[in-house]
């Protein structure tokens, strides 16, 4: 019988499998690391499944039920009687919508801000090497700690009201719009900043000639990106930092008064309000791309 | 003056662009500005009041934060309830990616099924769940499943999965035509292209998503627990509330500790995937 036969360069790079066989997908190391987080991942479900608490109800009648309640909050929102119990009007509901949109707003403005300043600062191309290894330690910090920790450390420090809830989600969102824009700001061609430095422009000019022209549209995406991220955060924490908003409604419509209808027109609050900050920062993405 | 000559001497320059450009960053700059103070009105928020109080609040952290010899005999309860917020956000997100992985696969612009709302309902569905807030969910179930550590992982899931589906579509949706058009040309079957071609061609930015959901549903888990009664958050809280703050900022410390190692691992397995 007669055989194919490889090239030398061929049979180099064919890998072969324990029987002789050429194999169909390649044993890289890629694969391997892939395969192996993977099966991590698997084995860290299983444990948890394991070891979780699952209380004492009874799992199908809390499904059954679970799954009533969902059709309640979904499919029956109301604010007035039958459905819903008159503890909220449109007015209050819409009002802390915007406080909380308020929030939302000062807190991107805020970290956009501060970041962009830490950011210069963390860039290897822009900074020491010391400055920059310091902020990003400090920021990867500040960043490890949850938002809603920051929000109940600053409720006490500085005692409730929007201002512990602004400042607990700005920390944790400076945090990541610094790593963000940094690291934008480190993949800037290292050949344009020596030209302008060459030249004798001094650092700001550098700043505002070269590096913020380059990196516009990133930094607007991210700015953006991290917007519809602290809406969803100020929601979350509005319970908690005293700040009023919609998460404090739904929090008393949810665990005050029990009532599903009322936290379903909530919850259709916060859907129209994520959609529209959703399409508001898809546009202005794709607009600034497309004029820069 | 010598200055003055000497621009007049130069060829003309049309320097509309450059003015243009200043009056955009202007513009920008006002807008922000009009944006912040109008918001601060709404919601009753004080600038100086914030950040004259934030060196007030270092200093009070650092005083009452420092753990004692004392809230050392809470370590071990810590440490469980930190390992326990963790392992919920890897199973909450395996389980969200099995689910969000086949929908993905169906919904996806490049290998998704032909049949057009098909693929729209599953974006709207992924979209849905991904934008009602975390607390909702939680609130939701702790109607039915009562306070435990399973509802915290059902409230973790039903968000984590409509995040997740998102990701995975905008992954598939980015994977090149060729190796699909070239299986597609030899006869072979959806699923054959989708076993061969989409996902292999997908599982680094797949994997990549998953690892970096981990990361974020320990935040997230975190602000669970507090309701559930499980978890970082409620070890936390019931510290926090009953002014044992020596425990609480142990709390911190572990959970800094934890989450920059998960996050070094999950950088260390990213890198190596590409």
């Amino acid at each position: 019988m007669e055989s194919v036969r490889l090239t030398e360069g061929a049979a180099a790079t064919v890998e072969r499998d324990v029987l002789g066989k050429i194999r169909l997908t390649s044993s890289s190391n890629r694969n391997v690391s892939v395969q192996v987080t993977l099966v991590v991942l698997v084995a860290l479900t299983v444990v948890t499944f394991l070891r979780m608490g699952y209380g004492t109800v009874d799992l199908v009648q809390a499904t059954r039920q679970a799954l009533a309640d969902f059709w309640a909050m979904m499919a029956q929102p109301a604010l007035d009687p039958p459905y819903g119990a008159g503890h909220f009007t449109w007015e209050t509901v819409l009002e802390s919508a915007v406080i909380t949109l308020a929030i939302t707003a000062i807190t991107t403005v805020i970290s956009g801000i501060v970041s962009f300043f830490l950011a210069l600062a963390a860039s290897e191309n822009l900074s020491s090497p010391a400055v920059s290894n310091v902020v990003k330690g400090v920021v990867a910090i500040i960043r490890s700690i949850p938002t809603i920790l920051w929000v109940l450390v600053f409720t006490v420090a500085i005692g409730l009201g929007s201002e512990a809830a602004v400042l607990g989600i700005s920390f944790h969102s400076i945090a990541y719009l610094t790593k963000s824009y940094s690291e934008s700001f480190e993949e800037i061609d290292a050949g344009v900043i020596e030209a302008l430095r060459a030249s004798g422009a001094s650092f700001w000019q550098v700043v505002f000639q070269a590096i913020v022209p380059a990196t516009i549209t990133k930094i607007i995406s991210w700015t953006f990106i991290r917007l519809e991220i602290n809406f969803t955060n100020a929601v979350a924490v509005g319970a908690f930092a005293g700040a009023g908003g919609i998460g404090f409604q739904l929090y008393q419509a949810g665990s005050r008064y029990y009532n599903l209808h009322e936290v379903g027109v909530i919850v259709y609050v916060c859907l129209v309000a994520a959609f529209v900050l959703e399409f508001v920062s898809v546009r202005l993405r794709r607009r600034y791309i497309l004029n820069d | 003056m010598s200055a003055g000559a000497a621009v007049v001497e130069r060829p003309s320059v049309d320097l509309a662009w450059f003015r243009r450009k200043q009056l955009r960053a202007l513009a920008v700059v006002v807008a922000a500005v009009l944006v912040f103070q109008g918001c601060s009105m709404i919601c009753n928020f004080s600038l100086a009041y914030a950040i004259t109080s934030i060196p007030a609040a270092f200093v009070w952290m650092f005083q009452n934060f420092i753990p004692t010899a004392e809230s050392f005999q809470y370590f071990s309860i810590i440490i469980e309830q930190t390992v326990s917020t963790a392992l919920d956000s890897v199973a909450a997100t395996v389980i969200a990616a099995v689910v969000g992985i086949v929908l993905a696969v169906l919904g996806s612009s490049s290998i998704g099924v032909e049949f057009a709302p098909v693929r729209a309902v599953i974006r709207a569905v992924a979209s849905v769940f991904r934008n009602i807030p975390m607390i909702a969910w939680a609130l939701l179930l702790l109607l039915s499943f009562k306070q435990n550590e399973f509802t915290g992982f059902l409230a973790l899931f039903l968000t984590t999965f409509g995040q997740l589906t998102r990701f995975f579509l905008d992954t598939f949706d980015e994977i090149p035509g060729g190796p699909i058009e070239a299986l597609r040309a030899t006869g072979a079957s959806y699923w054959q292209i989708v076993f061969q071609a989409g996902i292999p061609l997908a599982v680094a930015d797949l994997m990549s998503w998953m690892l970096y959901m981990v990361e974020t549903n320990i935040r997230s888990a975190t602000l669970i627990g507090l309701l559930t009664g499980t978890g970082i958050g409620f070890v936390f809280n019931l510290y926090y509330t009953s002014f044992r703050y020596d425990t609480a900022g142990l709390v911190i410390i572990v959970t800094i500790v934890f989450v920059l190692v998960i996050e070094a691992v999950s950088n260390k397995a990213r890198r190596s995937m590409i």
